[in-house]
């Protein structure tokens, strides 16, 4: 008899599951509350992208596009890791220098000391880990603010780079594999089979989650609203891997150049892997949890000392691959790698994608899209030949308005009672 | 006489030179809500935070269901049954109420969280409790008001198949109709057969819930009594003197 009954709550519940009109509804509540998450830094997109296309059709090229994945890649992945440390409410403003000396000790690897690319690549990686330990342990065990640590950090890298690079010489690097990663592209029917591949698995995902909870009798997405989602994304990234594989080659007949840059999967691989850790597993609830409240975190058990340091950990190994793109990119590494204005782009980045600086709200896909912005504004700015004062100033104002947004809306959550 | 689910013997706690807690006894009864009360650095605190496995004892027993016990990690007393629901809840504003009943005792399935038998056990346990006010349990904390996230918190304590549990003060912060709704749902864990320990400062939450009261006077216990048993004008004198008539610390 209970079973039945059990049974029956279970189709109510199945039947009442949210419409997307309900669900868009939802949304339209959250961004009134001030909870705005990336529409921001979407909307920003938009516009940005409107204004260079009418200033300069040349921003629509194919070549450009391409470009834009390219020039923004190493930023975007720095952005990436920030967003952990600044989930705690902590900041990291040694990052881009952490990739300047990874950058610095892939080149010395891969030159002085004659390794293959891979030996060089882990050796980069595994040197952000252990400084990331080294900035986490002086932040969480010895109690000094992070501001302070990555500041000195901040200073200190410079100067290793500068021993590292003989008091600042620029090593060139040759290794192709290394090159590849942010100047190669790939075939335009492997750009394709990546995009099947990736549209199946997110609508697979999608479609097994929802019916798994439907099967249990909680409210799952409808299937219009997944496929609403699963249909946006196959359409934007279609469209992106059709621009791609256009040839974009000044002289086609010489020499070709089509397909989606390397570093468009590399960021897609390193987007899911991080939503993963994030969204799915302990480790990231407990980082939204010492975020959100300390306190809370610690008196449920959570060691909140690891949970930092855990948190430093992964931004600073994300520097050092933000720092081989860098470096491939440049095919080189100098004393001015990962430094000048990548940690303000990169802060900036996980910023204006909706990363709150007081902790606790922000999604690695934040990252992603303000990265997008800011490597929009370099790029369109150059192309109308404005000198570097202007994207300076226009970078800065952009970062300044993100960073109100976030703080006004804070207020108006507050004002709303959702805080 | 039944044997009290929670019970303190000769408890003696010091901070540096100071004595908080001179030869404490108190018990706690299954089915019953007993309310400590006492005035600011009675010692309440103190006491529930020495059961709870925050601080250390100096001396004295903690017996847990007539058997001696140890508590001296938060752990321990979780392992035993006795959840303590603190004052400001230590609930985290950015997590929905599914993420904060299940804080740092996330299911997982693998790696990952299990997040389907975590909803499924977080609604039971609210149904349980009869709780009908949340809009959804996927909410963020941060959108309720202080009545639902008290509910919230005493959800959480209930939600490990607690024996003991102690509220501090569920009802400072709350307006009249959300007090109501906090005390009845104190009411029905007691029902439950929860022993339900309540510190408070407002007599009528004490007359309105409790079965017992034990009143703290400068850090020695002054008097268990039936709540039957008593008036509010006595509880007041156990409270600021220690002593009301035959009752409380002879002189």
């Amino acid at each position: 008899m209970s079973k039945l009954v059990q049974d029956k709550e279970a189709i109510i519940a199945a039947v009442q599951a949210p419409s997307i009109g309900h669900s868009a509804r939802a949304y339209g509540e959250r961004v009134r509350g001030g909870d705005m998450g990336a529409l921001p830094a979407v909307i920003g997109l938009v516009v940005l992208c409107t204004v260079f296309a009418i200033a300069r059709p040349s921003f629509l090229t194919a070549i450009n596009f391409a470009n834009l994945f390219t020039q923004g890649a190493a930023v975007t992945v720095i952005a990436m890791g920030l967003v952990f440390v600044l989930l705690l409410g902590e900041i990291d403003l040694s990052a881009g220098f952490a990739s300047g000396v990874c950058a610095a000790v892939l080149a010395v690897t891969l030159t002085d000391l004659g390794q293959p690319w891979y030996v060089a690549v882990v050796a980069a990686i595994l040197t952000g880990s252990v400084i990331g330990v080294v900035l986490g342990s002086l932040v969480a065990k010895v109690g000094i603010p992070s501001f302070v640590v990555t500041l000195a950090a901040f200073l200190a890298f410079q100067g290793v780079v500068l021993i590292m690079l003989d008091e600042g010489t620029n090593i060139s690097i040759v290794d192709p594999v290394v090159v590849a990663i942010a100047t190669k592209n790939m075939t335009p029917a492997l750009g394709w089979a990546l995009y099947a591949v990736s549209v199946v698995i997110y609508a697979a995902v999608q479609l097994t989650r929802a019916r798994r909870r439907a099967a249990r009798g909680l409210v799952a997405d409808p299937f219009s609203l997944i496929a609403a989602r699963v249909g946006s994304l196959a359409v934007i990234a279609g469209l992106a891997v059709y621009v791609l594989n256009l040839e974009r080659s000044r002289n086609p007949l010489t020499i070709s150049l089509t397909g989606v840059p390397i570093v468009v999967p590399v960021i897609l691989a390193l987007l899911v892997l991080w939503t993963f850790v994030l969204r799915r597993m302990p480790f990231g609830r407990h980082i939204y949890a010492v975020g959100g409240n300390a306190e809370a975190a610690r008196r449920a058990g959570i060691d909140v000392d690891r949970i930092k340091i855990g948190a430093f950990v992964i931004c600073s190994s994300m520097a050092a691959i933000g720092g081989i793109i860098a470096a491939s990119r440049a095919n080189s590494v100098d004393p001015n790698t990962g430094g000048s204005t990548v940690l303000l782009y990169a802060v900036g980045a996980a910023v204006i994608g909706g990363t709150s600086l007081f902790g606790g709200k922000g999604r690695v896909l934040d990252a992603v899209l303000g990265g997008a912005v800011v490597a929009v504004i370099e790029n369109g700015m150059g192309l109308m030949q404005y000198g570097s004062s202007v994207k300076y100033l226009v970078t800065g104002s952009v970062l300044l308005l993100a960073a109100g947004v976030d703080a006004l809306a804070r207020r108006r959550a507050a004002a709303a009672g959702l805080r | 006489m039944t044997t009290p689910l929670l019970e303190v013997r000769g408890l003696d706690k010091s901070f540096g030179p100071v004595q908080v807690l001179h030869d404490v006894a108190f018990s706690a009864y299954a089915g019953e809500v007993t309310a400590l009360v006492g005035d600011n650095g009675a010692g309440k605190s103190t006491l529930v935070k020495c059961v709870g496995g925050i601080h250390p004892v100096d001396a004295g027993r903690i017996l847990f269901d007539g058997d001696d016990v140890q508590v001296s990690t938060p752990r321990d007393a979780g392992a035993l049954g006795i959840e303590i629901v603190y004052q400001d809840l230590a609930l985290c504003d950015n997590l929905d109420i599914v993420q904060n009943m299940f804080l740092g005792r996330e299911r997982r399935s693998g790696l990952v969280l299990d997040e389907a038998t975590m909803e499924e056990m977080a609604e039971r346990t609210l149904s349980g409790l009869s709780v009908r006010s949340v809009k959804s349990i996927r909410q963020q904390v941060a959108s309720l008001s202080g009545g639902q996230r008290q509910t919230v918190a005493i959800a959480k304590a209930v939600l490990w198949n607690s024996r003991v549990v102690i509220l501090d003060e569920p009802t400072a912060a709350l307006g009249v109709a959300q007090t109501a709704q906090v005390l009845e749902l104190v009411r029905r864990l007691a029902d439950q057969g929860l022993a339900v320990v309540l510190i408070s400062h407002n007599m009528n939450d004490v007359f309105a819930v409790s079965d017992r009261i034990a009143a703290l006077y400068l850090g020695r216990m002054a008097a268990q009594v039936r709540t039957a048993d008593v008036t509010h004008a006595q509880v007041v004198e156990l409270i600021t003197s220690g002593r009301s008539g035959e009752l409380g610390i002879a002189p």
